[in-house]
């Protein structure tokens, strides 16, 4: 999902994650569901939302135990997760001790642990440096092949979304409307090298091309400078 | 290269922060040998401030005689009873305040009327209800920590950071979920702030109860000393105070540092 500042990405997240009630219409998931506890989502956010007060283990088990797992199982599950996003030794450490590429792969594993459905990525990378952004977009390439898994990923970086994505949605702002659906047409498992393909660049002009005006415009608009000024209608806000 | 050099000028001096250690202990020192030194000289009636080493001989007196155990048994009975109280239905209070909407619409206007009330000016009302043994006195701390705990319990919970909340939720966490395993614990540091002002309270309310209406603890220790003019044993008095309050920081320091490992 790509989209300048302010075009209802992560507002539509949100309504997929459940984190936000649509004011028209519903969200469902089709099919038969093989276990009924599963969860349909489960979200990895910008800001890492790690529990500071919870160890590695402790913060990726966190979805386990709210899906009543027995502490034995969720340690285990936990621990397999860990090791997927390579953070093996890590398990006691605090969120404060590691590197922020470290505390969203925490992120990543908390949300991998508990087997949802679909991810959802709210800019992930967003607030990480650029090289160690460019080496996770690598690792989710292969945390997607190796969990085989649908990745519902929210970006504005457009290099990103043609390197990780099959298809990339495009949304203008005010309204929030789909603009092009665009196919990448480059053949996964893909790797560093992709990004040097004629193709690659190609697709990357062409998103821009779509988007350019529009993310001019906000440029232009204070109130939308970023994309924490999205208005939601929060749970949070609602209770505190 | 014959062009003059001009050095770029150090200011840094001004940002650092340095220790002084030792002016520290040297400063204490002087204090207390300046006391002695114009006590023994005459300079100070003896009967209204007693030299430091008189006092140290009446506090080794007071520790012997058992009379110094006595009074401080007595009050920390009162300060732990009226503490744990006030702050268990603080806390509970807070997070009702802090996360439930209706206890929130509740609870703050009574809160917001009460909480100006100088606390001792309800003990006289409360030895009204409850006499004057023991409850009013408890019940006098219970209350003064209570404030500072549920205020506290109550901005912690507010300030919790809405992304962990948010995430919370995407898990499927319960209300009961949320408040035990995301808002507590986000709000422990303004806990233990409040445990520590509570600690000052309690304290101050302690002496306040027993200067008003007591026959044991360091409250009427200090206002029987004063009534008999024995100065030394008011100073006793009130370096015991001075310790009681240390050691319960310390003690809430230690505690934090078990309980809050994330900082």
């Amino acid at each position: 999902m790509l989209g300048p500042s302010g075009c209802g990405k992560t507002t539509l997240l949100n309504l997929i994650a459940g984190l936000a009630t649509p004011t028209r219409g519903r969200i469902a998931f089709e099919g038969a569901l093989a276990d009924p506890r599963q969860p349909f989502t489960a979200v990895v956010f910008q800001e890492f939302a790690l529990f500071p007060w919870r160890t590695v283990t402790g913060n990726v088990a966190f979805g386990l135990e709210m899906l009543r797992l027995p502490a034995r199982a969720a340690q285990e599950r936990a621990r397999e997760c860990i090791r997927l996003v390579g953070l093996e030794g890590f398990e006691t450490k605090y969120p404060h001790q590691l590197s922020g590429g470290m505390k969203q792969r925490v992120s990543m594993a908390r949300a991998l642990a508990v087997d949802p459905i679909m991810l959802l990525m709210d800019e992930p990378l967003s607030a990480l440096d650029a090289q160690t952004r460019t080496l996770l977009q690598g690792e989710l390439v292969k945390l997607w092949a190796a969990t085989n898994k649908s990745f519902f990923h929210v970006t504005h970086n457009i290099e990103e979304a043609v390197f990780l994505a099959h298809r990339i949605v495009v949304l203008s702002r005010r309204p929030g409307r789909i603009r092009e659906i665009v196919t990448v047409d480059i053949p996964h498992p893909r790797d560093e090298h992709v990004r040097a393909l004629p193709r690659f660049g190609e697709t990357v002009d062409h998103c821009w091309s779509l988007i350019r005006d529009e993310a001019r415009a906000a440029l232009l608009e204070p109130e939308s400078a970023g994309p924490s000024v999205i208005a939601e209608p929060g749970l949070p806000a609602g209770r505190l | 290269m014959d062009e003059p050099l001009h050095p770029v000028p150090d200011r840094s001096r001004l940002l650092r922060l340095r220790q002084h250690p030792w002016l520290s202990v040297a400063g204490m020192a002087a204090l207390v040998l300046t006391w002695e030194a114009a006590s023994r000289a005459g300079l100070m009636p003896r009967l209204f401030l007693p030299a430091p080493s008189a006092c140290a001989v009446r506090a080794w007196e007071l520790i012997a005689n058992g009379q110094l155990a006595e009074h401080l048994v007595a009050s920390l009975r009162r300060i732990l009873a009226g503490y744990a109280l006030g702050s268990v239905t603080g806390i509970a209070v807070g997070i009702g305040t802090g996360f439930f909407s209706r206890f929130r619409a509740l609870g703050l206007p009574v809160i917001a009327a009460t909480y100006p009330i100088p606390k001792i000016a309800i003990l006289p009302l409360l030895i009204l209800w409850l006499g004057i043994g023991e409850p009013p006195k408890i019940a006098v701390i219970a209350i003064g920590v209570f404030f500072p705990l549920a205020i506290n319990t109550h901005a912690g919970i507010v300030a919790c950071d809405p992304t962990l909340l948010r995430a919370g939720v995407s898990f499927g966490a319960s209300r009961w979920d949320l408040v035990r395993k995301v808002l507590l614990p986000a709000a422990l540091p303004m806990i233990f702030a409040g445990l520590r002002l509570g600690a000052g309270i309690s304290l101050l309310l302690v002496v306040s109860a027993e200067l008003i209406a007591a026959d044991s603890g360091l409250g009427f220790l200090i206002l029987n000393a004063a009534d008999l003019l024995q100065t030394e044993d008011l100073m006793v008095g009130l370096a015991t105070l001075s310790l009681l309050g240390i050691a319960f920081n310390a003690g809430l320091s230690w505690l934090e540092r078990r309980i809050v490992r994330w900082r």
